[in-house]
């Protein structure tokens, strides 16, 4: 630790030679998404989607709540660049410059430790594929998104686009006229995927977008861990990433949605996460925001089968000119529903965070129960946290709590850490990691190692 | 070892301690008395380096070397222990994550283990108390026995507690007194108390009274006792 605090900036900062094969030019347009959708070979049905979306984007004004979104130039980023030919299913078939990206974010590494399965976007298309053999011989499925079209229509044709409609939110329609990439996870009934499927999201080139697109349909008791990891190196001009995932619990199923997102700093990311909860299934999404210049993102559960049950335990650290507005959405549409939000924040540096929540009753959603908690975490003066829960309940037997917390790094705590010999900014890091650990011991070990030294080099960079 | 000399303190521009002088030896024990606010545990946080006890004038050494100028955890590292009165609990932080942070690059995560299970069984410590975030859910005891567990798993030549023996039942506090007779060896430890039964079990070599932030008695073990007996007034 010692070492990365004295050179500390982003370690994912770096950039690669851009040897793509393809780029469509600068800005969108009717004749950009018709080119992606050609050199794609899509059927039809999806060609007629995406055109129709893109009249939707053009309609929609832009979101005047949540995030400063004005400096996005939509005519000055790339939609679309295809980074090589075909989805390669072993690492040494990569070009150099993407495998190299890849071990040095460590991806092979783990997939070798601990996962079941890895899929890798590079640039708008996945570049690399596996999938444990025995998982494809009980009928799991997971690839890229533009594979499942061609190779899964009725599966895709079936649930596509019924979770986030394309006219949901200006950049679900800019994501649903543009996607490229993105995972496809099915998993059969009775099945459970005990280890993760992990896809890992990275932006090489600058002034880019990327729109990836996923869809896990979890059939009836099944289970899988979902778990994406995204990383793009520091450029001055902004970059865009606007995906859009759905998810479909069937009864009983339980799915689990991870993200670490590490974006560097100059990268907005406007995410529509929401998943489909029937009869008696489980949904938990682990949201971890650390990178990115400007994050709106609201993992949302809509509870519509009995007894189904949301969850989603959300993390967002914003330091010096970077604003994380996130939080989670609740939608109880079934009697016995529960759901659970917990989100902890931590501002640093003229940092700002945002809980932004919505829990909704709908009539008929007897005996629903919600709990939320938020607690935001302010280093100094500088910084700044806001919340915004909004609660409807349009259903008078329900069970409804919410508690929120702001509190400031106490003096005394570092104190007292400090007559152990812990130095101030290291002192400081443990709190903060102390304060989030509620939810970092929901996460793969693997994966909390990662986030622990995230937040240290963030609390340490700053200072030295 | 530890040295004051015209050491006068303040805390939010109020002087707390003034002109306060004294040289505590290598390899004592002293026990520290006066009543409530005469500054015994300002002179503990002063010692320790707490950033809001102000050192107005004098000159405070540790082993002949001034410290005035060293934050709390440099002290700390020199070997300089402070045990809280009333230790605040630390949210997701365990004591093994704490003092693997003290002493990273000093000694391996499996020998900090180790030692803290070892050290944790003689004080009949809780293992639960161990995984579970420092003092968070612990009683008076069980707090004062972490705070001496830490001590002992980092390893000080010069130790305060500040009423160790304070919210601590008739079993803690003989395990406590019990673990600290052995471990007074070869090290200058500050008992601060408001009772001599902890001082039976550990003889004190000397015995301060302060009084209105100055020092007013000083005297051997039977000190206390006549305390107990008379009140500070009387002395």
């Amino acid at each position: 630790m010692k070492k990365s605090n004295l050179d500390f900036e982003y370690g994912y900062g770096f950039s690669m030679p851009e040897n793509n094969i393809f780029k469509t030019k600068k800005g969108i347009s009717e004749s950009v998404i018709r080119q992606i959708s050609k050199i794609k070979n899509e059927p039809l049905w999806m060609k007629n989607f995406r055109l129709k979306a893109l009249k939707e984007f053009f309609k929609k004004p832009m979101p005047v709540w949540g995030a400063d979104l004005s400096e996005i130039d939509f005519k000055d980023i790339f939609y679309y660049i295809k980074p090589n030919k075909s989805v390669k299913s072993s690492w040494e078939d990569l070009p150099k410059e993407i495998k190299e990206t890849y071990d040095r974010i460590g991806v092979p590494e783990a997939e070798k430790n601990f996962l079941a399965g890895v899929s890798a976007q590079y640039e708008s298309e996945v570049v690399y594929k596996s999938i444990q053999k025995e998982l494809t011989g009980q009928g799991v499925i997971f690839c890229d998104m533009d594979t499942a079209v061609k190779k899964y229509p009725d599966l895709v044709r079936k649930y596509f686009s019924t979770v986030v409609s394309l006219y949901d939110n200006k950049f679900a329609s800019l994501n649903s006229s543009v996607w490229s990439g993105g995972s496809f996870v099915y998993i059969p009934k009775n099945v459970k995927v005990s280890l993760p499927l992990q896809a890992y999201f990275r932006i090489n080139a600058k002034n880019f977008g990327q729109f990836e697109r996923t869809l896990i349909i979890a059939e009836e008791n099944s289970f899988c861990h979902y778990i994406e990891g995204c990383t793009a190196p520091i450029y001055t001009t902004s970059s865009l990433h606007a995906a859009v995932v759905e998810i479909i619990l069937k009864k009983g199923s339980r799915v689990r949605y991870t993200t670490v997102q590490n974006w560097s700093k100059n990268v907005y990311n406007l995410v529509t996460k929401r998943a489909k909860v029937l009869d008696n299934a489980v949904m938990e999404w682990v949201d971890c925001n650390i990178g990115s210049k400007v994050t709106m993102k609201y993992p949302s559960c809509y509870l519509a089968g009995e007894g189904a049950r949301g969850e989603v335990l959300s993390i967002a650290y914003s330091g010096s000119s970077q604003h994380q507005d996130a939080g989670a959405k609740m939608i109880h549409l079934a009697a016995n529903t529960t759901s659970r939000i917990v989100s902890k924040s931590v501002s640093k540096d003229g940092g700002r965070t945002s809980y932004r929540g919505l829990v909704q009753i709908s009539p008929g959603a007897k005996n629903s129960k919600a709990y939320v908690s938020c607690d935001a975490l302010i280093i100094d003066e500088k910084s700044r946290s806001d919340t915004y829960p909004d609660m409807r309940i349009k259903e008078r037997e329900t069970d409804v709590q919410h508690e929120a917390t702001v509190e400031k790094l106490g003096e005394e705590k570092l104190f007292y850490l400090a007559s152990r010999g812990i130095a101030r900014v290291e002192a400081e890091g443990l709190l903060v990691n102390g304060f989030i650990e509620p939810i970092t011991k929901e996460i793969p070990l693997e994966y909390t190692i990662e986030l622990n030294r995230l937040i240290n080099l963030e609390m340490a960079g700053s200072v030295g | 070892m530890i040295s004051l000399k015209k050491v006068t303190i303040l805390v939010n521009n109020k002087t707390i301690l003034k002109d306060f002088n004294y040289e505590f030896d290598e390899n004592k024990v002293y026990a520290l008395m006066g009543p409530n606010g005469s500054g015994k545990s300002t002179l503990a946080y002063t010692i320790a380096g707490h950033p809001s006890y102000v050192v107005k004038n004098g000159e405070i050494k540790f082993r002949h070397r001034s410290i005035n100028n060293l934050t709390a955890d440099k002290r700390a590292k020199k070997g300089i222990f402070l045990s809280f009165q009333s230790p605040l609990s630390l949210n997701g932080i365990s004591v093994f994550q704490l003092l693997r942070l003290a002493l990273s690059g000093k000694e391996e995560p499996l020998a900090i283990k180790r030692k803290i299970d070892r050290i944790a069984k003689q004080l009949k410590i809780k293992r639960e108390l161990l995984s579970r975030p420092l003092n968070e859910g612990a009683s008076g005891g069980e707090k004062k026995k972490l705070e001496l567990l830490q001590a002992a798993v980092l390893n000080p030549k010069f130790l305060i507690f500040d009423e160790i023996d304070t919210g601590v039942d008739i079993d803690a506090l003989k395990t406590i007194s019990k673990f600290l007779d052995r471990f007074k060896n070869k090290r200058t430890m500050i008992l601060i108390t408001h009772y001599n039964r902890i001082l039976k079990h550990i003889k004190p070599d000397k015995v301060l009274v302060i009084k209105n932030g100055q020092l007013v008695k000083e005297g051997d073990f039977t000190l206390p006792q006549r305390i107990e007996k008379n009140g500070y007034e009387k002395i």
